[in-house]
């Protein structure tokens, strides 16, 4: 039996530590844990995550990602990168990338390559686009497979977006304003029902 | 915010977040509470509410999930119109309960007066209070209604103080009850 976020293991019992709704996965043993609404991101093994880089210290890029701590980024942590080759990194990119280390006793460490060196998408984030922040909830609405919310706006524009698991948002569209549009229904998303959000990209795919 | 009567309490949370060095603990977070009166710069009676309102949130903060890092509670008096600690300990609760803390329980703040007659009565107005031989504050636990707080202003009798407390710790349902329905009502919007 799989404890999952917002349970705890105390003595003989579970202890739930978070408030929000009991979810239950029945494959493989069975797995629970506990949907909880939250704005303050803590590091997590394995998350993919949208981090700014705000220092070179040596052969290290110090991120914030919205944790309490900064963490850390190798140089050679990139595909293709050796002593010779370096990434061409600046203070204020974002990059996108996973933790391979991250408990609490301990300085998170992000890589962007995944375990085989490929970098399956991650790295640094191109120029222009937008970064925004929402809560984790709405993050992990937009992650499940099949979101409606992505495909009724790519059929409204066509743009990129990278999901941060620490609510942190980058979408890049053609033209400035496409791309505030986007931004803006996906801050409201959060509070709107299906319904409201049809009329409203209805309303704009008529505009 | 919290509003009992025309009390009314505005609580902010920030956490878990990088600590200065001199306050970081290395096993736990640390907790820091403000608590701002609504008129006046914060006195002595605040500093002696903070701590009261900090202790108690550590004993059910399972702050070891945490360490090194600083979680801070920010408490905004806007009115005040009797039973302020209490209407504080509720804000403090709700405030830990919105942000996603971890938590081993929760907790709510309950105040008795004690009459010149001996009748008890609970959540007692500001006239209230002053008319009152004795004002206790109690902070209680959801889980098995265990005391986690009490403070006392005035004289009273052990027996008293044992009445006020079976009484507030039946009070402390309803509240918790006004808890479990503002959170259902908050995620049946998503």
């Amino acid at each position: 039996l799989l404890c999952g976020p917002g349970l705890r293991r105390s003595g003989a019992g579970l202890l739930v530590t978070k408030c929000g709704l009991l979810r239950h996965r029945p494959g493989g043993g069975g797995a629970y844990w506990v949907d909880s609404q939250q704005k303050r991101y803590v590091p997590v093994k394995g998350d993919h995550v949208i981090g700014i880089v705000t220092a070179k210290a040596g052969d290290v890029f110090r991120l914030d990602v919205g944790g309490s701590e900064p963490a850390s980024l190798s140089y050679l942590a990139f595909e293709g990168a050796t002593k010779r080759n370096r990434p061409n990194v600046q203070v204020g990119d974002l990059i996108y990338g996973q933790f391979v280390v991250a408990n609490k006793d301990m300085e998170p460490e992000m890589v962007c390559i995944d375990s085989s060196g490929k970098s399956s998408g991650m790295g640094i984030i191109g120029q222009d686009g937008f970064l925004f922040k929402v809560s984790l909830g709405l993050i992990r609405k937009l992650l499940a497979p099949k979101c409606e919310i992505i495909q009724e706006l790519s059929q409204l524009y066509p743009f990129e977006l990278v999901l941060g698991m620490n609510g942190r948002i980058w979408v890049k569209a053609k033209t400035v304003q496409q791309t505030l549009i986007i931004v803006n229904i996906l801050e409201a998303c959060e509070y709107m029902t299906a319904e409201q959000r049809k009329q409203a990209l209805a309303k704009l795919s008529g505009n | 915010s919290v509003c009992p009567g025309d009390t009314s309490v505005l609580a902010g949370l920030y956490g878990p977040a990088e600590a200065k060095i001199s306050k970081e603990l290395p096993d736990r977070a640390a907790l820091e509470v403000l608590l701002r009166p609504k008129v006046g710069l914060p006195g002595v009676l605040e500093r002696s509410r903070e701590q009261l309102l900090r202790q108690t949130c550590e004993a059910v903060l399972l702050g070891v999930l945490h360490p090194r890092t600083a979680i801070s509670l920010v408490l905004q008096v806007l009115s005040d119109a009797g039973s302020l600690l209490s209407c504080c300990l509720n804000a403090a609760c709700m405030a830990l309960l919105d942000a996603g803390l971890p938590l081993a329980a929760l907790f709510c703040g309950v105040t008795c007066a004690l009459q010149p007659d001996g009748t008890i009565l609970l959540d007692p107005t500001a006239r209230q209070e002053q008319e009152a031989r004795a004002i206790l504050t109690f902070a209680i636990a959801s889980g098995d209604r265990k005391v986690l707080m009490a403070t006392t202003k005035g004289s009273c009798s052990v027996e008293e103080m044992q009445q006020c407390l079976a009484a507030a710790q039946r009070a402390a349902s309803t509240i918790f009850q006004f808890y479990r329905d503002s959170v259902r009502r908050r995620y049946s919007k998503s």
